[in-house]
């Protein structure tokens, strides 16, 4: 009996050692996800990027994930179950795991952290964001060549400067097309409910508007659009599949480059505490392929796109008043990035009250 | 179409799973079982109802299969709950989280295909009223059946032998057991039937709300089911009353949005659930007619004495 326990310590202790051997030998870079990796928007752009790191990297690291993490105290315990878990790198994905992100990093110091789309960093936390108003731009000037009636509907998520700063920039390049067309907001307050999105979509074509676009995850709204035989945008991942006949582009997320290249200043010990905020030019975005309209809007849309790209437009270039009629940016003027990313104010043209 | 029209027409897709569910679960407390699992039923309900129309084709084989899927997710709580006398609280809870998991699983292969919508079904004549034609008569398969099963149960529970039976279960499973009525088989087959209409509500979600496959697609909607049980007091014709009233307020808040009134999103989006406060708390101010409908077993274990 005695040797038989001696047996079951030995080989135990051998076991943790492997298990500890083998964990060192792998650098674990995790990730927090707030949706399903297969909700065919947001998560699934994030998940495809690590799987591009995993690919990159093979058997020198190991990506482990968690999804369907709700925004708020679970957060929390989710960020802190990884850190305490041997990741090196902890990438939360989600505008919503920003305070939550700071607060488990204080207790990790040895522990980098990469938060999506949020304005708090530290040491320890980088932030990481794509210029996603650029595509949107280029939908605004696509909805305005499309529509018929000139009123486009827009179901957004939740009023943060992210989102603000879409709807603003989507108004915007419509209006560069079509100074007078209209844009008919609905928050839907969720980011993921396909049946809420759905409804959503239809109220939006009930009301009139004969082009939709959307700041939620599912292709609900796509779908929608496509049984009403209307023209939409894709978001976050290509969405084509939900409405080949229905989808003129999409603004994709491409975040693997981004995860390559910081897991690789982890590696060879150059990572840094910065504020990242690419764009098309860096190929952290980039346009679904332009369908579904004739080629002189296609025309158009990719004239514009290269001129974003080569930097020779920026989408707000003034001059651009506020809602309320006072001016925001002089003619020729650009805004500073701080100012976009705490965005809180409509521009003048957008048919809708911001909730505060 | 009119846009009052177009309304109502989102209002019964929306409120239509919400009445399936809670009637499912109204039938199932009424004889005295607890059944939290509304939401992972659903969820269950809706992927295979899914994966059925796409492996055969047909979207009725789909609606089978989520009805028959409900019923057998349902079982393994029936078997823990009422077999094993599991707490009935924490096997609920277990199955939801069950379900969104199983769901998911099954459903990874399906992500981002287009589904199958359920036809229309134009019932001659009735169809061409105007108005109320199109809105009531020109509807799905599952749209009828929620209807029907709205007016059978009420006439099941209140009218017949079998009805009697379940209520005399929920109110005192022990005198019941005593006049010699099978507690044990009664409470499976109502667990069965929520079950049962769960996996149709779901079934719903995935070939005529939004036909496609999303993880998690039932969003809380099971969660909502279960208060409309309460708020309908546990009497059928309230279930269907409550589950239009609150997609009626879901849908005109998103109406009202679109129109530009200026009224607060978060607010117009807090108004379907503030409603159901609301109704709540005027209908239960009379505490007698309350306790008269609530089945007093409710949740209670039952151990038949051998």
């Amino acid at each position: 009996m005695k040797k038989l326990l001696l047996a079951l310590a030995t080989s135990a202790a051998m076991l943790g050692f492997a298990a500890s051997a083998s964990a060192q030998d792998k650098t674990k870079i995790c990730f927090i996800y707030v949706g399903s990796k297969t909700d065919g928007g947001w998560t699934q752009a994030h998940d495809i990027g690590r799987q591009a790191l995993q690919d990159h990297f093979g058997d020198k690291i190991e990506t482990p994930f968690l999804e369907s993490v709700p925004e708020g105290p679970d957060a929390e315990r989710a960020i802190e179950r990884m850190a305490r878990s041997g990741c090196a790198l902890v990438f939360t994905t989600s505008f919503g795991f920003m305070d939550a992100t700071i607060k488990v990093a204080e207790k990790f110091p040895d522990v980098k952290f990469e938060h999506a789309t949020g304005f708090k960093s530290a040491a320890n936390v980088a932030t990481y964001n794509s210029r996603f108003y650029e595509g949107r731009y280029i939908q605004g000037q696509i909805a305005a060549k499309m529509s018929e009636k000139g009123v486009a509907g827009y179901i957004a998520s939740f009023p943060i400067p992210e989102v603000v700063m879409g709807i603003n920039a989507f108004v915007h390049g419509a209006q560069s097309v079509n100074p007078d067309f209209k844009v008919k907001v609905i928050w839907a307050n969720t980011w993921f409910d396909p049946g809420k999105e759905a409804d959503a979509a239809k109220a939006l074509i009930d009301q009139g508007v004969d082009i939709l676009t959307q700041h939620t995850d599912t292709t609900a709204p796509m779908q929608v659009a496509a049984e009403r035989g209307i023209k939409a945008f894709g978001q976050a991942s290509d969405m084509i599949k939900a409405g080949p006949e229905t989808q003129l582009t999409a603004i994709v997320d491409t975040w693997g480059a981004y995860y390559i290249k910081r897991t690789e200043q982890l590696l060879d010990g150059t990572w840094k505490s910065e504020q990242v905020w690419d764009g098309l030019k860096d190929g952290i975005l980039t346009m679904a392929p332009y369908t579904n309209m004739p080629d002189d809007v296609k025309k158009m849309a990719e004239d514009t796109e290269a001129k974003i790209r080569s930097g020779e437009l920026h989408p707000f270039t003034g001059p651009i008043k506020k809602q309320d009629g006072s001016d925001w940016l002089a003619d020729g003027e650009k805004p500073e990035d701080k100012v976009l990313l705490g965005m809180n104010f409509y521009i003048a043209g957008v048919d809708d009250k911001l909730p505060q | 179409m009119g846009i009052v029209e177009a309304i109502l027409l989102t209002v019964i897709t929306a409120a239509t799973p919400l009445v399936l569910a809670a009637l499912g679960e109204l039938v199932t407390e009424r004889a005295g079982v607890l059944n939290l699992g509304v939401e992972g039923m659903m969820i269950m309900g809706a992927v295979l109802a899914f994966a059925a129309t796409h492996a055969t084709g047909s979207p009725y084989l789909g609606i089978l299969a989520g009805i028959g899927g409900g019923a057998l997710f349902s079982l393994l709580f029936g078997f823990l709950t009422l077999t094993l006398v599991a707490n009935q609280v924490a096997t609920g809870l277990a199955l939801t989280i069950l379900g969104l998991g199983i769901s998911g699983q099954i459903g990874e292969a399906y992500v981002g295909m287009s589904g199958t919508k359920l036809p229309q079904i134009a019932i001659p004549l009735l169809s061409d009223i105007p108005f109320v034609g199109p809105l009531l008569f020109r509807q799905d398969l599952i749209f009828y059946l929620s209807i029907a099963l709205v007016i059978g149960v009420n006439w099941f529970l209140f009218k017949s032998r079998t009805g009697l039976k379940i209520r005399a279960i929920g109110d005192n499973h022990a005198s019941a057991h005593a006049l010699g009525i099978g507690v044990i088989r009664i409470r499976y087959l109502a667990v069965m039937f929520g079950g049962a209409c769960a996996g149709l509500a779901g079934a719903q979600l995935s070939l005529v709300y939004t036909p496609q496959w999303v993880e998690n697609m039932s969003a809380g909607r099971g969660w909502i089911a279960l208060a409309l049980v309460v708020f309908a007091s546990w009497r059928p014709w309230r279930v269907l009353a409550g589950g239009y009233l609150f997609g009626a307020v879901s849908i005109s808040q998103l109406h009202a949005q679109a129109l530009g009134l200026g009224i607060p999103s978060q607010f117009l989006s807090a108004l379907p659930y503030a409603a159901t406060v609301v109704v709540l708390v005027l209908i239960s101010h009379n505490r007698r007619t309350t306790l008269i409908n609530t089945p007093a077993s409710l949740g209670k274990p039952f151990v038949p004495d051998r």
